[in-house]
């Protein structure tokens, strides 16, 4: 019978199923970070358990650490408390890679295993992250888990799991100059709603989709949770082939001719069955802009502020009026009419190189409007960052007015000292817009790092498809 | 874990859908690297005036008196009644840990995102699904009478109401099975570790790039 790859990716990992359909999944990579793992390998400790296999374990410190001043240190002492306790932590039980504060490859957690090729198609992935979807992009199962959890893959290298429904996301047709994988994410959140995936395995494909980077595919499933599936995939081609020869953890030689040979059959199936399809026509999408609390909340950048009134449903109507308060906006006002008061370009939806570039791109020459208080940019890595300064994208950004940082989640959710004030406005190529969620009181505007940087330009939104 | 098996309590109603993680635990208290202590800065942003921050004392901050959770009658509530999609976004266990450190065992949503979920089991929280019809019901219930009270039942799955009403939930048979009885699943795992190694080894032998 035709399988979907998810289906072919669950067979593959199943060592133990009980009668009532929960399994025993096994985990091949497990990347941990700072904040989700202290607990976990505490726990571990305490009932006196050893790690099963830490040649899985890839870690990086990256949500508490600050993105200037690396001389000083981390001068929150918590921060500080919490970073140092990932590096005793590694340092007694071992990895394959870590990456701790400072070293040049130290970077978010999702830029950094697919940059090293620590993730590898095929591959069960986890993190005490929501964002390990990411991964998904490699053809992988990569799906975030609880500290509860992180202790379990610690400690048995297994999860317990029931099997997920299946949904195809086929985008066909070609996406216009100046939309990217960010705006088909936001266009599908906009499609299905933020609980629209809950309990689906997503699978995007289509030629739109086959046309993405491995990069732009990594955007798109980074998105997946945003949807409310905790996993997204692409099936291998040879863009996945490409990126993976000749990475650090990648196999070579004879080994890596047979891992392609295998990573070849990482696809659904021609008549493969999903349990539910949506169909999106790539031509349609124009660059969106979240204007409210939820990714859901989004139009596209010709359009304007929704009225609430016109929303039939009574809980969604309440939702959407205490958005439009919380965001400081009326209904009905124009998108491109909203001034902003900072913008981010960073973290693991869009801080690679080729989001770095995209956005130097529309900067080049140009200057950061005055009415802005701060525009800052934060690449995914230490190697995204060496690579970025080897083109001369630095230049570009310092020239036009951007900061230009050191690797990390930064302002993506404000634990070190990158946020926003009560009340300030930001245009941001992060994932959540969530209340506080850059910083108590702020207020988020999710979008691509090209609308970022035409918005840090006028500062205002104003439709990039304009200025390419 | 603590056991859950029948929990009579008072109900808190928040009526929200989509309340996400952030939400429910900002950002700022994730630097901790303990489990517990989590509790008074719960809903922070929705509860206290001021902008909360790890090491404060929480007892001398100004509330937000129109939040539900500072309302006199709802003082001790141990079962929050919410909206759809209930812990959203992203997957910090502290938002579980807040909770339960907070008082609430039980929580009861239309609908919930799946990391959270899951964790809430993990802990010793008993999520509770019900139909949009029994939520409403629930909430004009909560609204109606002063210090309302439910009985939730796992054994028989069930939600009872002070007039007797009785609302049926589904509930993963293993995931009851572990509340029930209180068990670690790790231990609970690694009753197979011999099953793990033969895959693992089989694995290695088929796919030895993974090992790298
Ligand atoms: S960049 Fe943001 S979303 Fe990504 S891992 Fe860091 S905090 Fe999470």
């Amino acid at each position: 019978m035709p399988q979907t790859l998810y289906e072919k990716l669950w067979q593959d990992h199943v060592v133990h199923q009980q009668v009532d359909g929960t399994a025993l999944i096994y985990i091949d990579r497990h990347l941990v970070h700072e904040v989700t793992s202290p607990q976990a390998f505490e726990g571990l400790k305490l009932a006196g358990r050893k790690p099963w296999r830490v040649s899985s374990i890839v870690a990086t410190a990256d949500h508490n650490t600050p993105t200037d001043h690396w001389d000083r240190g981390i001068e929150d002492p918590i921060a500080r408390l919490q970073v140092e306790t990932l590096d005793a932590n590694i340092r007694e039980v071992g990895a394959l890679a870590f990456f701790p504060f400072k070293d040049p490859r130290q970077g978010i957690v999702h830029v950094v295993g697919p940059e090293n090729g620590a993730t590898l198609p095929g591959m069960t992935v986890v993190c005490g992250d929501s964002h390990t979807s990411t991964h998904g992009a490699f053809a992988c199962m990569a799906h975030g888990i609880g500290t509860s959890e992180v202790e379990h893959v610690l400690a048995t290298q297994c999860l317990l799991q029931k099997k997920s429904k299946t949904m195809l996301l086929r985008v066909d047709g070609l996406l216009a100059k100046g939309v990217t994988a960010k705006d088909v994410a936001l266009a599908i959140i906009a499609r299905i709603g933020t609980a629209g995936g809950t309990g689906y395995a997503l699978e995007f494909a289509g030629s739109a989709i086959r046309g993405l980077s491995m990069e732009g595919r990594m955007t798109l499933c980074n998105m997946a949770i945003e949807a409310g599936a905790r996993l997204g995939m692409v099936a291998v081609d040879e863009v996945t082939i490409d990126y993976l020869r000749g990475r650090p953890f990648a196999p070579q030689g004879e080994l890596w001719e047979r891992a392609v040979v295998h990573w070849r059959t990482l696809r659904s199936d021609d008549g493969a069955e999903f349990d539910s399809v949506i169909e999106l026509s790539a031509e349609a999408i124009r660059p969106q802009v979240t204007w409210g609390t939820s990714p859901e909340m989004v139009v596209a950048i010709d359009a304007c502020v929704p009225d609430p009134a016109q929303e039939p449903d009574p809980v969604k109507r309440e939702g959407m009026e205490r958005a439009l308060v919380y965001m400081g906006l009326g209904a009905n006002v124009p998108i491109r009419e909203i001034r902003l008061d900072k913008v981010f370009i960073g973290s693991c939806t869009n801080s690679r190189i080729e989001d770095l570039r995209a956005a130097a791109a529309v900067v080049r020459g140009k200057k950061v409007a005055g009415s802005l208080r701060l525009a800052l940019v934060v690449p995914g890595s230490g190697l995204v960052k060496r690579q970025a300064e080897e083109e001369g994208l630095d230049e570009i950004f310092r020239a036009a007015g951007f900061e230009w940082r050191e690797p990390g989640c930064s302002m993506c959710l404000a634990m070190n000292a990158d946020r926003l004030e009560p009340g300030e406005r930001c245009a941001s190529t992060s994932n959540r817009n969530f209340e506080g969620r850059q910083g108590a009181g702020g207020r988020t505007h999710l979008v691509s790092p090209e609308m970022a940087a035409a918005a840090a330009i006028a500062g205002h939104f104003c439709d990039v498809r304009e200025l390419l | 874990m603590d056991k859950f098996v029948r929990l009579e309590g008072l109900v808190a109603p928040l009526d929200r859908a989509n309340v996400d993680t952030d939400a429910i635990i900002p950002k700022q208290f994730l630097k901790s690297i303990k489990r517990s202590g989590f509790g008074p800065n719960l809903f922070d942003e929705w509860r206290y005036l001021d902008v909360g921050e790890p090491g404060k004392d929480n007892s001398q901050r100004p509330l937000k008196p129109d939040f539900v959770l500072n309302q006199a009658r709802y003082q001790g509530a141990q079962i929050l009644l919410t909206r759809k999609n209930f812990g959203c976004g992203s997957s910090r266990e502290h938002a579980p840990w807040a909770l339960l450190d907070f008082g609430f065992r039980a929580v009861i949503a239309e609908s919930f995102a799946d990391i959270f979920f899951n964790n809430c089991f993990k802990n010793g929280i008993l999520p509770i699904v019900l139909p949009a019809s029994d939520v409403d019901a629930l909430f004009a219930l909560v609204d109606s009478t002063p210090a309302c009270r439910l009985l939730v039942d796992l054994e028989q799955q069930q939600v009872v109401c002070p007039d007797g009403k009785v609302l049926p939930f589904a509930v993963d048979a293993f995931r009851k099975e572990c509340l029930l009885n209180g068990w670690d699943d790790i231990g609970l795992t690694l009753r197979h570790a011999e099953l793990i190694k033969a895959f693992e080894e089989r694995r290695r032998s088929e796919q030895p790039w993974l090992f790298a």
